[in-house]
């Protein structure tokens, strides 16, 4: 749970993850019924449509404003997204 | 019963009625019964009264406004509107007001529509009740104690209460479909890719797909009309021009071939109040016109358990954006990992963790091929059985959600109870399909019921054509 909540970058209390341990296990065994299937040779669906690579034309259009995406930041400095230390971070 | 959208647009173009006068009567609706029903994240009375006043201005100046002049519309508050806060439910985005608008938001203002709020849904649309919204629970406004279905249930409730004619949501799962039904609505989910996800916060990118609510089957066409158009700004947009929805619509079912899908109305818990309407649809069908016979599907029983695997772990990557880095909460940390995972833990409900747990479990080395990678395998097999379906039918029917409304409470301690109302509505979702569902009749407790008319892919005329034969018959 703890490594599932690190790559999901959760944090959970340690209510939550023994709550959701139990909740996750229930689901998890409800899907065990896939595992009766027989899927061999059957291909994977990542997607319905028989659409791929659709392109628009390489044109120069509108754009957000800088300033009004900026404005709805979290904070913002120079003309950018400004967040805490990455580097040399524990 | 309340004027449709087509009968407002009418009378608005014909200078019969301003669309001044029509949005302040819903306006003074919505003052009377909103409190007790809750469907709107927030009312737009201003915009609104404003917006109406220059539909009224272009008309008086010899301009046609549109099809959709003057017709009140509510969106659910999952679809970015300039400027005016849109929150997906979530204390993540509270506060919020997104540089740009939908698409379909755009395609409705130049439609001559007039937007009236933004409707409450579960957080990011993950839920079947509207429980999980931050800011509280919607009502059904058939008996307020219980829930409207969702994740679209203020789209839904909005409609059902006369708030607006029009209405629109998203369905991932089946969340145009299931609150259409327990709020005794039309609720019309899309072939995916027929309308633009352009401005709409995604849940599960291969699934999600925005339509209408309305209260007859063909305001819901006329939406379609609006908001169904080619967009260079979703590649998953369909390129095609598509049919003329409101024109195309036929009367009758004569020599229209329809199934039954057995699987999802024999399925574990549908009421036999529900059953029984899927079964008198049918026999009005047939005494129409048409070939009633019963279908199987049979892999569409394992569509609850393929859905709750694709749809939380395409969640999971959807929703690793709210970070706290470009657009709403923030808590601060020492470093940005920290930051990160206690903006995550402050911002987002219960069931949105547990969706992220359960997606990025079904995604991490180890267990991609066990669950997601099998989910994805089934998904194939659903589509091949919907195919061998639909080279002898042209419509399916099956219930649209296995019960009447629940009460408020009366699921949400137990996540697999609430996944499992979606039983009869994730199969078409997992396809691609277009599938709609249109109030037939009452259950248990005099509460609404909905059948769901499912169609192959780009059939929504055949589908609403049914639709709109089940719809005369209860009329």
């Amino acid at each position: 749970m703890e490594h599932v909540a690190r790559l999901a970058r959760l944090s959970l209390t340690d209510d939550e993850a023994e709550r959701m341990v139990g909740e996750l296990s229930g689901i998890l065994e409800h899907v065990e019924d896939l595992a009766a299937i027989d899927l061999d040779g059957v291909p994977p669906t990542a997607h319905p449509l028989p659409l791929v690579n659709v392109l628009r034309a390489d044109e120069v259009g509108p754009t957000l404003d800088r300033e009004e995406v900026l404005a709805a930041a979290p904070d913002a400095a120079d003309g950018r997204f400004r967040v805490p230390r990455i580097l040399d971070a524990p | 019963m309340t004027q449709t959208a087509l009968d407002i647009a009418a009378d608005v173009r014909a200078r019969r009625r301003s669309a001044r006068e029509v949005v302040d009567e819903h306006l003074a609706t919505i003052e009377a019964r909103e409190g007790e029903v809750h469907a709107f994240n927030a009312v737009l009375a201003e915009e609104a009264r404003r917006t109406a006043d220059a539909v009224d201005g272009s008309i008086a100046a010899g301009d046609d406004p549109g099809p959709l002049a003057g017709v009140p519309v509510v969106v659910k508050d999952n679809m970015c509107t300039r400027g005016i806060p849109t929150t997906c439910g979530s204390r993540i985005l509270e506060g919020w007001r997104p540089p740009y608008d939908a698409t379909v938001v755009e395609r409705l203002r130049e439609a001559g529509a007039v937007l009236v709020g933004k409707t409450n849904l579960d957080e990011f649309a993950m839920g079947s009740s509207t429980e999980n919204s931050a800011f509280g629970p919607t009502g059904n406004p058939h008996d307020l104690a219980r829930v409207p279905g969702g994740s679209s249930g203020g789209s839904a409730a909005a409609v059902a209460a006369g708030f607006a004619p029009l209405a629109l949501g998203s369905d991932t799962g089946g969340s145009i479909r299931q609150p259409a039904a327990l709020c005794g609505v039309v609720g019309v989910k899309p072939t995916y890719g027929l309308v633009s996800r352009y401005g709409l916060v995604a849940f599960a990118s291969s699934l999600d797909q925005i339509g209408p609510f309305a209260s007859t089957v063909a305001d819901a066409a006329a939406a379609l009309d609006a908001i169904a158009v080619p967009d260079p700004r979703d590649s998953t947009c369909i390129p095609d021009a598509r049919p003329a929805y409101v024109e195309a619509l036929q009367t009758g079912a004569d020599g229209l071939r329809v199934g039954i899908v057995e699987e999802l109305t024999e399925a574990d818990g549908v009421e036999p109040e529900v059953r029984n309407a899927v079964e008198r649809a049918a026999s009005v069908l047939e005494a129409g016109g048409a070939h009633v016979d019963r279908v199987s599907v049979p892999s569409a029983v394992y569509g609850i358990s393929a859905y709750y695997l694709i749809a939380p772990a395409e969640a999971s990557s959807n929703l690793a954006r709210y970070d706290g880095v470009r657009y709403g909460l923030r808590v601060e940390g020492e470093d940005v990992g920290t930051m990160n995972a206690r903006t995550r833990a402050a911002g987002f409900g219960d069931e949105v963790k547990r969706r992220i747990m359960l997606g990025t479990y079904a995604l991490s080395a180890g267990y991609f091929d066990a669950y997601y990678g099998k989910a994805q395998k089934v998904r194939t097999l659903i589509i091949r059985d919907f195919a061998r379906a639909y080279e002898t039918h042209n419509v399916l029917l099956a219930p649209t959600t296995p019960t009447v409304a629940f009460k408020l409470g009366e699921k949400t301690s137990d996540p697999l109870a609430m996944y499992l109302s979606d039983v009869c509505t994730v199969p078409s979702s997992l396809a691609g399909h277009p599938a709609m569902s249109v109030p037939f009749g009452t259950g248990a407790d005099n509460l609404p019921v909905g059948v769901q008319v499912l169609a192959p892919p780009l059939a929504e005329v055949i589908m609403l054509r049914t639709a709109q034969a089940l719809e005369e018959s209860v009329r």
